[in-house]
């Protein structure tokens, strides 16, 4: 397959054909994956394609969806459940936390789980409070899981295949603002590896550390940062939280002194006073201010867009962070 | 089919009470690693009566009382004591102990100390049998307890509308720790929610263990054959809920009168009534029992610690980094300076 033009769901959907068809141990479930082909139509077509002992539909049952696919990733199978919005995944935090994040460990490293939990968070659609969080801490604050988040169209392909393959159970959470977005793709290039972080702006005077959707907004800050204001700001797609790739983190913010963290998710116990604490203790010695944290507010997101875009990070948020530093 | 005759059953029940009575002797002998330790004393024959009719293949998990359902599917007593104990040489290398015992080898996909935790896995585990049309069963073993958690009619339901080979057995001791069935729900037919989810669905009287056989090995048929199934077995916990306990909420006489529901000795009669076996010839099985699991202590009392290089290994697979460990992170940062 040649470069293609295609949307994120689009690359999410070819990640999931292409793993079922090169093995038959892959299997999707969850609510409304089969027939009615996924929320935001990620799995669209792929019973027809795969059969509905492959492409399970199940009952509104999160916690069962997640203790099935423990259940089936420990003898032989290679589940990938969807959990329609992260905002569900206190219904499925035994199933998640105490079962698979522990079984490896418990049970003295006789077994893995092997499962991968898709599912999609943050703001945007004017979803509510209840189907709009980013709770990526809940899963970071658990050791046992790995944590995978894709920004990009072709992360959304590679960084899923990937996940398909890693022997212990990884959450991979979407951005339900991305769906649409559209990029070329090719499935056949080599793709970044599992746990690294991506560079996707260099930059001498400033540091941005994010991951999903806030690695666009950060772009698209660090481009009006230099042409306008003569900040020359990098940018870091995290990618993978954990692993967390310090090491790709580290000789930027030593090279420019200044750090910033963007993350969507609430600012207190998030990400992103996790990844400042690292940095500050880090690189210290390099650090010429304070690292900041550019997050959402600490309060629920709001219907109206009005309230609810402004209750995360924007590119004007940081863009105005960025100039405070440099005064 | 093994231990289907009524001397080897009755050997089974023995050896788990003995083993049992065993672990109560390790914890009073402050060798036991902390007193989280739930024993199933008066209720050998729901793990037995089950286990006799599950083949090789099967899979299982159990609730945190299930030391008798592991030996009864053949688990060596020593490497569990050992477990028990917190040590290296135990089925976890001490890292899960009695309520996280498990072993692949034997299809124990687990003891889990969170009160239903271990059942969906049992609905995964028989997509996984149909998936590879293995013929295996997938069983849940848990207590009365359970049924008040809501992913118990998750998993009822998953099972019975895909049909799996799989089967719920609910071990109705009478209490959830403090609380007895009555003083938990309005209808203790437990067997009615199974059968209302389209499971097949009964209860069993575990005083007779052939009675636990024969249901569940009617059941189990079934569910192998597609048509999950469901089954109660109605017991008595004759001691406390853990170690320490010593059953404050219950009165003696209430205790005196559940503990006649002894499958033991309701087996002992039988044997003796039917000529299969001489009060001397269950007397020595029983003494040849007490060895065995005399030697369990042994062996665990023996055993080495746990390195202490392994507290960070197996939380991922072992090909990749270990997390780093808070002190070593320390000295590099602070070496900074």
């Amino acid at each position: 397959m040649a470069m293609q033009e295609a949307t994120y769901r689009d690359a999410l959907r070819m990640a999931l054909s292409d793993a079922m068809s090169f093995d038959d141990s892959v299997i999707v479930m969850g609510e409304e994956v089969g027939r009615y082909g996924g929320a935001y139509g990620v799995t669209k077509d792929l019973i027809a394609e795969f059969g509905p002992e492959r492409v399970i539909d199940t009952p509104i049952s999160e916690a069962a969806i997640v203790g099935t696919a423990v259940g089936a990733a420990m003898t032989g199978l290679r589940p990938v459940a969807e959990l329609m919005y992260v905002d569900f995944i206190g219904m499925t935090m035994d199933q998640l936390a105490n079962q698979a994040a522990k079984i490896r460990y418990m049970f003295g490293g006789q077994i893995g789980v092997p499962m991968v939990l898709r599912t999609q968070g943050g703001t945007g659609r004017s979803a509510g409070a209840q189907h709009s969080q980013s709770l990526e801490a809940f899963v970071m604050h658990t050791p046992g899981l790995r944590l995978a988040m894709p920004a990009t169209v072709d992360d959304a392909y590679h960084l899923l295949r990937q996940a398909m393959t890693q022997p212990d159970p990884v959450v991979f959470i979407e951005h339900k603002s991305l769906y649409t977005m559209k990029a070329p793709l090719n499935p056949n290039a080599e793709p970044v590896g599992w746990g690294q972080a991506n560079v996707l702006r260099e930059g001498d005077d400033l540091v941005m550390v994010t991951y999903s959707r806030q690695v666009h907004y950060a772009l698209a800050a660090a481009q009006t940062l230099q042409t306008d204001h003569d900040i020359s700001a990098a940018v870091v797609d995290l990618r993978t939280l954990n692993p967390l790739d310090f090491e790709t983190i580290r000789p930027l913010v030593e090279n420019a002194g200044k750090a910033m963290v963007i993350s969507e998710a609430v600012l207190t116990c998030g990400v992103a006073a996790e990844l400042a604490a690292r940095i500050t203790e880090e690189c210290f010695d390099f650090l010429e201010d304070p690292v900041v944290r550019v997050a959402g507010e600490d309060i629920p997101i709001s219907v109206s867009p009005l309230l609810e875009n402004n209750s995360v990070p924007t590119p004007e948020l940081i863009i105005e962070t960025a100039k405070k530093m440099f005064v | 089919m093994k231990n289907s005759t009524l001397p080897e059953l009755y050997e089974e029940m023995r050896r788990v009470r003995t083993f049992e009575e065993r672990v109560g002797e390790l914890f009073v002998r402050g060798q036991s690693a902390g007193s989280m330790l739930h024993l199933s004393i008066g209720e050998e024959s729901a793990a037995v009566g089950v286990c006799a009719s599950m083949r090789d293949g099967d899979t299982f998990t159990t609730h945190h009382r299930g030391h008798g359902i592991f030996l009864a599917r053949g688990a060596d007593p020593n490497r569990m004591m050992a477990e028990i104990a917190g040590k290296q040489n135990g089925y976890c290398q001490g890292k899960g102990g009695s309520m996280h015992i498990a072993d692949m080898g034997l299809g124990h996909l687990g003891a889990n100390a969170i009160v239903g935790g271990g059942i969906p896995a049992v609905v995964g585990a028989g997509l996984s049998a149909r998936h590879t049309q293995s013929g295996a069963v997938s069983v849940a073993f848990f207590g009365d307890g359970a049924t008040g958690q809501g992913i118990l009619y998750e998993s009822m339901n998953m099972a019975a509308l895909w049909n799996l080979p799989v089967m719920f057995v609910c071990i109705n001791n009478q209490y959830g720790m403090g609380t007895r069935i009555d003083q938990a729900t309005a209808n203790p037919n437990l067997h009615e929610r199974a059968e209302a989810f389209g499971l097949a669905a009964r209860t069993a009287d575990g005083l007779d263990v052939e009675e636990v056989v024969d249901a569940a090995g009617v059941l189990l048929d079934g569910a192998r054959s597609g048509k999950p199934a469901f089954l109660a077995i109605d017991c008595y916990r004759f001691y406390g809920h853990a170690r320490k306990d010593k059953s404050p909420y219950r009165t003696d006489s209430e205790e005196e009168e559940g503990r006649k529901k002894d499958p033991l000795i309701h087996a002992r009669g039988k044997l003796m009534a039917s000529g299969l076996m001489s009060e001397a010839d269950i007397n020595a099985l029983d003494a040849r029992v007490a060895v065995e699991m005399d030697a369990s202590i042994d062996f665990a009392v023996a055993g080495q610690e746990p390195q202490m290089a392994s507290m960070f290994r197996d939380v991922y697979d072992a090909a990749q980094p270990e997390p780093e460990p808070v002190r070593t992170r320390i000295d590099r940062v602070l070496a900074q300076g």
